[in-house]
């Protein structure tokens, strides 16, 4: 028997600090519905899906299931509810089996023999809706698609009819994405409903029945996909038409400002991570590393960049041999680096704006005399910096952490290209970026390359990668499935393929 | 139903932080008045004997200094270790190393060196004793990852059980009527005082010229613009190219040499004599972190907290003698003040909002 037939989210508000991240919202599902939660990065949408699992309290409104007040406080409530949910980022143990981590999230474990019982359920679910899962393989032998399966067993496990995933093909490849959806449509025809949240059009025109579109903190509107198409989505996910095409004007190749040669680099784990990787970048481009995340990207930028050893092979920088010397040699040499996960590794978050400003920079001669730092300078760029990349600050005088991701990335691209390196390496620049800054950083790489600099861009974003790169390498387990160039439509059509490392050129 | 909302205070004004830290007091000496109740004593009398017998008089406010001395050295010391996130417990010992060092120059050139010459010597040879003890820890946390907390805090025992050693052992003076302990260090070894007191005040002007440096180095220079990236997130200084084995290397020299020079103070300003550990440093390598964690890792402040503590211990001293109070009651009341300022520290960065959930609301 279904728990639930209809949910209804009535009239929910909620606000951190004064400012609302939903206000007002009305939703509504049904049995046998896929719902798509369309919204730009920031607009409320996990917000939203975690008041529905109870993991926020709403300021105000109501959760009706088939059309009942019920109280959801704790993800315990949501569950006993029927309602189950897969984050983004999944909430296994990595050092434990299929089996225990699912008997960890299953309320109604044995406590003698649980794998026994598991086991069986396991084998049932994944029959019914033919996954291919080992249900005693540790999490961390699995592949980011298989760890999604799991999580979808673990809600299905605890009988969640409405099932939310949070941004699913984040880390998927394309093959895996249709495995998915296949898997989602078998759900739907059972008679689950499925809330996917998404801020990507293809995927909301692909599988959802319906969609609401939320921007910034309200309801944009609510329509059937049917009768939508992908711009006027996109319109009501931002207010206004984007550029999907950014014009970038053929520009003569310049000389070759980095050439990797052979390379191979160890990742975490000591596992070979990069393998036997080749290729150069010149001035006047923009070359792109395209692939999903975890076949090597990190460590490639880590070790141009010199955070991470090179195991063999070498690093050119010009004419200069840049193998193995320490980051702030290498970035003497002109590579600068946009690293991934910017609050993590790109700034210090405690500390001021103008500190913040010169991190890479502080040995300079122009920011220090001997070992002093020169204050008054280092203001006056900092200054300059956030009036010439548009950092919205109050002060150059706060701590760094107070500032949005857009405004801290806008402040590290300008860090990291005012000194005018001849090589940028960006990795994600753009992830988790609202519309607007991500066009703004967009527009600044590709300044960067009129200007006569190189950019070595890392990204996950095809469409980000299209748009900006004048060659495209594609990475799959430490090594390059082609290089491609991209006015090579033809073979770019096969970049999924080469993406799941079943194509190469 | 309570409901607990925190959030991230944005700007953290000099005044709130002021007004926190006497709030987190404050709230210790309240508790800290149930634990004199608990022995039978009237918890405002036990604190006001406190303070009177640190601050309240001329006696006891010249004892109070003579306390905050150490305290100052190895306090400043902490808050450059601290700030970097390497967690120095081993202060203690680096005092000890250095009073070890300090004994050794004395009683080897005690006769033969004139005092102008044998002092900065024996201040030179404790900041190197505290220095080079200093030095272990921080090679084997960068080199071999081994957690600085249990190596330093282990090397205080190696260091006390070493002066046990050797002043029942080789060091062992043959004026001291068979009890362990050195000779004296002749007369031109000993720091002058300031007449009535046990002030030694060369240390003092020391401590107060490093907590001056020490702010330099911390807000000005390249170096302590390494040291606060790095404690603020060390994997950004990896990635801004900051050698860590370097910087923890310089760190811990001076955090520990600092420490050694407070050895130096006590030994020659003090006690005149090595003896045992626990009298050479009566637990001054603890206290100091509280006092570097009430500064708020701000060398300047130091001086203040230092202060303050060292009234505690003189005024500690004083209960005990006139309330009879056991010995362990100054380190229960230096415990709670510790625990009360961390919490503060919270409080400080964080905005703490009490409301009622308006679950009724939903449920209606």
């Amino acid at each position: 028997m279904r728990k639930i037939e209809t949910l209804e989210m009535v009239n929910i508000s909620k606000s951190f600090q004064g400012k609302f991240a939903n206000q007002g919202i009305n939703l509504k599902i049904n049995s046998g519905e896929i719902l798509g939660l369309l919204g730009e990065n920031g607009a409320g949408k996990t917000t939203l899906m975690n008041i529905l699992y109870g993991l926020y309290q709403p300021d105000s409104g109501e959760i009706k299931i088939n059309g009942k007040n019920v109280r959801i406080t704790s993800p315990i409530d949501s569950i006993q509810q029927g309602i189950g949910m897969v984050h983004q980022h999944f909430m296994l143990i990595q050092n434990h089996s299929v089996i225990e981590n699912i008997a960890l999230g299953y309320y109604k474990t044995p406590f003698f023999f649980p794998k026994i019982r598991i086991h069986e359920k396991v084998v049932e679910f994944s029959r019914k809706f033919s996954f291919a899962i080992e249900p005693y393989k540790k999490v961390w032998q699995l592949s980011a698609g298989e760890q999604q399966r799991v999580e979808i067993i673990k809600a299905l496990l605890n009988g969640a009819d409405l099932l939310i995933l949070d941004e699913p093909t984040s880390v998927l490849t394309p093959q895996e994405i249709k495995e998915l959806f296949r898997i989602l449509n078998d759900m739907k025809n059972e008679g689950h409903m499925i809330i996917l949240i998404s801020h990507k059009l293809d995927e909301i025109m692909d599988i959802c029945d319906r969609v609401t579109v939320l921007q910034k903190g309200k309801i944009a509107g609510h329509a059937d996909t049917a009768g939508m198409d992908k711009k006027s989505l996109a319109r009501m996910m931002i207010g206004r038409d984007v550029l999907f095409n950014v014009n970038r004007e053929p520009l003569p190749k310049g000389e070759q400002v980095l050439k990797v040669s052979n390379l191979h680099v160890l990742g975490d784990k000591g596992i070979s991570a990069v393998k036997d990787v080749s290729f150069d970048v010149f001035a006047n481009e923009i070359f792109g590393i395209a692939g999903v995340a975890g076949n090597g990207q990190k460590e490639l930028a880590e070790a141009i960049t010199g955070i991470r050893p090179v195991r063999s092979g070498t690093v050119f920088a010009g004419l200069k041999n840049i193998t193995n010397m320490s980051p702030r040699k290498i970035y003497d040499h002109g590579v600068s680096h946009v690293p991934e996960e910017r609050i993590k590794f790109g700034i210090a978050p405690g500390l001021f704006l103008y500190d913040n400003a010169i991190l890479k920079q502080h040995h300079l001669k122009k920011f220090s005399r001997k070992m002093f730092l020169e204050y008054g300078r280092i203001k006056n760029h900092t200054r300059d910096l956030v009036d010439s990349y548009n950092v919205a600050a109050h002060s150059i005088e706060v701590q760094i952490r107070n500032l949005s991701g857009g405004n801290i990335q806008k402040l590290i691209l300008g860090r990291e290209i005012s000194e005018k390196p001849s090589l940028l390496v960006a990795s994600h620049p753009t992830y988790g970026l609202d519309v607007g800054a991500t066009e703004y950083l967009r527009e600044q790489l590709l300044k960067r390359r009129r200007e006569g600099g190189a950019v070595l861009l890392f990204s996950e974003d095809l469409d980000e990668i299209f748009e900006l790169c004048d060659r495209i390498a594609v990475m799959f387990q430490g090594e390059f499935t082609g290089i491609l160039d991209s006015s090579d439509s033809e073979k770019l059509s096969d970049i999924g393929l080469m993406m799941a490392g079943s194509v190469r050129y | 139903m309570f409901k607990l909302t925190v959030y991230d205070r944005e700007t953290i004004t000099p005044l709130r932080s002021l007004m926190t830290n006497i709030g987190s007091v404050v709230a210790a000496l309240f508790v800290i008045s149930i634990v004199f109740l608990l022995c039978g004593v009237n918890p405002v009398y036990a604190i006001g004997k406190i303070f009177a017998g640190s601050f309240g008089s001329m006696y006891g406010f010249k004892e109070t200094v003579t306390k905050a001395i150490p305290l100052i050295l190895t306090g400043a010391g902490l808050t450059l270790a601290f700030r970097a996130k390497f967690w120095n417990i081993g202060a203690e010992g680096q005092i000890l190393m250095g009073a070890l060092m300090g004994t050794w120059v004395g009683l080897t050139w005690g006769s033969v060196l004139p005092s102008f010459l044998l002092i900065p010597l024996m201040f030179v040879a404790g900041f190197l004793g505290g220095a080079l003890l200093g030095l272990i820890p921080a090679i084997l946390k960068i080199k071999f990852s081994i957690n600085e907390v249990i190596s330093t805090l282990m090397l205080n025992y190696i260091c006390a059980e070493l002066i046990t050693m050797l002043i029942v052992g080789p060091w062992k003076g043959n004026t001291r009527f068979g009890f362990p302990g050195t000779n004296n260090l002749s007369e031109a070894a000993l720091l002058s005082v300031i007449p009535g007191s046990r002030i030694h005040y060369g240390t003092l002007m020391l401590a107060i010229v490093a907590v001056v440096i020490l702010s330099i180095i911390v807000y000005r220079t390249r170096f302590g613009y390494e040291v606060r990236v790095i404690g603020e997130n060390s994997e950004a200084g990896k990635y801004a190219g900051i050698d860590f084995f370097r910087t923890t290397l310089v760190i811990m020299v001076i955090s520990g040499g600092l420490a050694g020079i407070a050895g130096i103070g006590e030994l020659a300003g003090i006690h005149h004599y090595l003896g045992y550990p626990a009298s050479i440093s009566s637990g001054y390598g603890f206290t100091a972190i509280i006092v570097a964690w009430l500064a708020k890792l701000n060398p300047m402040y130091v001086l203040v907290s230092a202060l303050f503590f060292a009234g505690i211990l003189v005024g500690g001293d004083a209960i005990q003698i006139s309330l009879g109070l056991p010995g362990a009651t100054v380190q229960i009341v230096n415990g709670i003040l510790l625990v009360f300022l961390i919490m503060g520290d919270y409080f400080l960065k964080h905005r703490v909002v009490v409301g009622f959930s308006n679950r009724e609301h939903l449920t209606k």
